[in-house]
């Protein structure tokens, strides 16, 4: 009995819970006799005797029955399993409210059974699903209107084209890389329908915290094969000033965030950036992609459950491609993806098949909306195979059956599935598939040839931007930088002007 | 805050609680619980959300609840604070102010008695300050928040209680200067936050037994001010570096090799710095006491050195 006593400072609705112990029950503690039929005048009891000091309370209870015959009451405290939802038999905890329940379930992982189906538009022959229950697609408005790909011959076909010159980016950059023109490369091969078509359904005012392989987004926005192919060779044309590593993009005026290499980094960052956009109450939304394998990383957690906490419009946007370089989703988590973590921060979120085009315009269209109008975040899961290698450096031969990499770069591939829908309407044949790879090709190669013969920027670079005026010692290391190279000239690299 | 309403602070506590410190108390009320933000207790996750908030175009001021938990959010702080104006080419900026009590205070503890400045010297791309005295305070406070650079400001747990006389109006501090304390001609004795106090009792002592010691408080811990410090050195010809930081790789080690390598002509004697030990802050008072640099040991450094 004094257990719970010592403790009265706490909210009165502590104390009522604490009644319910089977200690004092067994003892008949008189004063939770009056429990189930007035619990709130037990709490509003309690919260006068909170303001008083303890002593007082403990006299207050102390002098209650104990008789047996108040341990009637104890039928009635327990609900059966019908009226669980009875809130009159709830319990008020920090927190909220919640019914109770007297038989001893523990919630189930849901990884194997029970997983949260894909969102998908398309089948895997580009052919419109129908809707439930046969008849045209208008019928399933199950989650939002905007289930009903609304597009149009425009967008879809600059969605294609995207999506078809992100393939060809991919593969002659790869190349050049192998043939030691680039130092390091990462594609986007299998996941060209997420970045081009999430980044169709957002307004350039919408700002994107990437991660890597969404180049697709910058190729939506107007970034120039020129202009990727300057920063892969780090020439004085680049953005990035030469400083980092290829595929590092960043546009401020595409508003694509540069990329930076530690994984989830951007995710708390999207949420600071969506308080920025809050407090400025501006109409846009912050969307930021990270991988299967970044979901692991602290600042995933931390980032998401702050968003939703501090109620800012970020869309998350995990791309579930199934590897973490050689790691297996199967190694990385036990949940049922990244879906049903959302849930766990308080997000709504939505599960979609990442390679079917439509599905992801239609999905982020709609997060989008809830982010902006509710001022909330969303959660987008997209389920999807990385066909590449997880980059340059890696051969995913070496972990994973190569057949398994055939059928999804074939069978399951998402722009020959969009092609097949596009080309279904009318709007697109084989003589513009093959002149549209060739010409971007071509375009690619001329861009690879002009970047590699621009100049790289001058050493000063290395020194500018660390802050925003260059500091003293700074500018001491960079005149004895050039003075030690310009008396060994031989010993370090011709191509960058001193 | 009511100058610039792009300045927003984010923290644990900040926002109703005041601060753990107090330093916020009264924000909240004042400007709102947007522009003072309660966090969930995840340092990466706020220090990144600065950083996020930050390249958007707001001044946000992050504040560690006790600077050791911002070892947390080291990687936001190295790989994105220090580095994103950097790699971007110049085109995102992030004009972000991270603050927060630190130091070894009274029995709090190993974990929370942290001296981070010396971690966190290495990052390129942030400038470190710590501020000693309420005008200091102000002053640095005011030039972190209007600098374009990210900036970590070092408050010391047992100086809040500091009472002093300040100018109401607005005025800054220069982020890159050293404050002259006291003038003198034996020796130059360069400290900075607590243990200011510390030598400048001990300069009592000393100036009774006949000595004149030049205090300054180097307030800039990343970059130097090698200006002022060479000008005293070249004065006195000896100088005594008294900090709390731990002996190895701490701010007086980096300082001592800076000044050796610029000085070197000038030094009538090798340069002493005076540091904490290289333990974990015990909890037992005593102990505590003995980890860290005395007056005691100030006054017998510079007799010995004055020799």
């Amino acid at each position: 009995m004094a257990i719970w006593v010592t403790t009265a400072r706490k909210s009165g609705a502590t104390m009522a819970a604490r009644c319910l112990t089977r200690r004092n029950m067994v003892n008949g503690g008189g004063s939770c006799s009056a429990f189930p039929k007035s619990h709130h005048s037990l709490n509003a009891l309690a919260g006068k005797k909170e303001k008083e000091n303890s002593s007082s309370l403990l006299g207050f209870w102390r002098f209650k029955s104990t008789k047996a015959s108040a341990a009637a009451a104890v039928d009635q405290l327990y609900s059966s399993d019908e009226d669980v939802t009875n809130n009159h038999q709830g319990l008020d905890f920090p927190g909220g409210h919640v019914s109770y329940t007297r038989s001893l379930n523990f919630i189930s992982n849901s990884s194997t059974q029970n997983r949260v189906p894909c969102y998908r538009v398309l089948d895997d022959n580009g052919v419109l699903i129908p809707a439930a229950g046969g008849g045209s697609n208008s019928g399933d408005f199950q989650f939002h209107h905007h289930q009903q790909p609304l597009i149009s011959q425009q967008t879809a076909l600059k969605m294609y084209r995207e999506m078809v010159r992100l393939q060809v980016m991919d593969t002659i950059f790869y190349e050049a890389q192998r043939q030691g023109r680039l130092s390091f490369y990462l594609t986007s091969t299998g996941e060209e329908a997420i970045s081009v078509a999430a980044a169709a359904a957002l307004t350039p005012d919408d700002v994107v915290m990437p991660q890597y392989r969404e180049p697709g987004v910058l190729l939506w926005r107007g970034f120039t094969l020129r202009e990727f192919a300057d920063q892969c060779f780090g020439n004085k044309d680049d953005y990035g000033k030469g400083r980092q590593m290829p595929i590092h993009y960043g546009s401020n005026k595409l508003n694509y965030f540069t990329v930076s290499s530690p994984l989830a980094t951007q995710i708390p960052q999207a949420a600071g950036v969506a308080y920025a956009l809050k407090m400025e109450k501006k109409d846009a939304c912050v969307v930021t992609f990270f991988g299967d394998g970044s979901s692991s990383e602290g600042d995933f957690h931390a980032g998401l459950n702050f968003a939703a906490v501090t109620e800012s419009p970020v869309v998350f946007v995990c791309r579930n491609n199934g590897w973490a370089i050689s790691t297996n989703v199967s190694e990385q988590f036990r949940s049922d993806g990244i879906v049903v973590k959302g849930q766990a921060y308080g997000i709504d979120s939505i599960r979609v098949d990442g390679n079917d085009a439509l599905a992801v315009y239609n999905s982020i269209r709609a997060a989008r909306e809830i982010a902006v109008k509710q001022g909330k975040p969303v959660l987008v899961e997209f389920l999807t195979y990385r066909v590449g290698h997880h980059s340059t450096s890696d051969d995913s031969t070496k972990y994973r059956p190569v057949d398994e990499i055939e059928y999804w770069k074939v069978t399951r591939n998402p722009v020959n599935r969009f092609r097949k829908w596009v080309e279904g309407n009318g709007w697109w044949n084989e003589g513009e598939e093959s002149e549209l790879r060739s010409a971007t090709r071509k375009q690619l190669l001329q861009a690879i040839q002009a970047a590699e013969r621009t100049e790289k920027p001058v050493l000063e670079e290395m020194f500018n931007d660390v802050y925003d005026e260059t500091p003293s010692n700074l500018r001491e290391q960079h005149v004895q930088l050039r003075e030690t190279i310009k008396r060994h000239p031989g010993d370090y690299p011709s191509d960058v002007p001193v | 805050m009511d100058r610039d309403n792009r300045v927003c602070v984010m923290g644990e506590d900040v926002g109703h609680y005041g601060g753990s410190y107090k330093v916020t108390r009264g924000l909240a009320d004042k400007f709102g619980d947007l522009r003072v933000l309660d966090t969930p207790i995840a340092e990466n996750a706020f220090t990144g959300m600065g950083i996020g908030a930050a390249m958007t175009g707001l001044r946000p001021i992050v504040e560690g609840m006790n600077m050791g938990f911002l070892l947390l959010a080291f990687n936001q702080i190295s790989n994105n604070c220090g580095m994103l104006h950097y790699t971007s080419g110049g085109q995102f900026t992030i004009p972000i102010v991270i603050r927060g009590p630190g130091g070894v205070g009274r029995q709090l503890g190993a974990e929370h008695s942290q001296r981070l400045e010396s971690y966190f010297q290495s990052i390129p791309g942030i400038q470190m300050v710590a501020c000693s005295t309420p005008y200091n305070a102000k002053g640095l406070m005011k030039a972190a928040i209007r600098s374009e650079n990210p900036v970590i400001l070092f408050e010391h747990v047992l100086l809040y209680n500091l009472k002093e006389r300040i100018p109401d109006e607005e005025y800054i501090c220069n982020l890159e200067e050293a404050e002259m304390v006291r003038p003198g001609e034996h020796i130059t004795i360069l400290t900075y936050s607590r243990m200011r106090y510390h030598v400048m009792q001990a300069a009592k002592t000393l100036v009774n037994k006949g000595y004149d010691p030049e205090v300054i408080d180097i307030r800039s811990l990343k970059p130097f001010d090698l200006h002022t410090i060479g000008n005293s050195v070249k004065k006195t010809h000896r100088v005594l570096i008294v900090e709390e930081c731990m002996r190895t790789g701490g701010i007086g080690a980096s300082l001592t090799a800076a000044i050796n390598e610029n000085f070197i002509d000038y030094l009538d004697a090798p340069i002493v710095c005076l540091s904490s030990q290289d333990v974990p802050t015990p909890y037992a008072g005593t102990l505590e006491e003995f980890t860290i640099v005395q007056p005691a040991q100030i006054v017998t450094a510079v007799e010995q050195l004055c020799q």
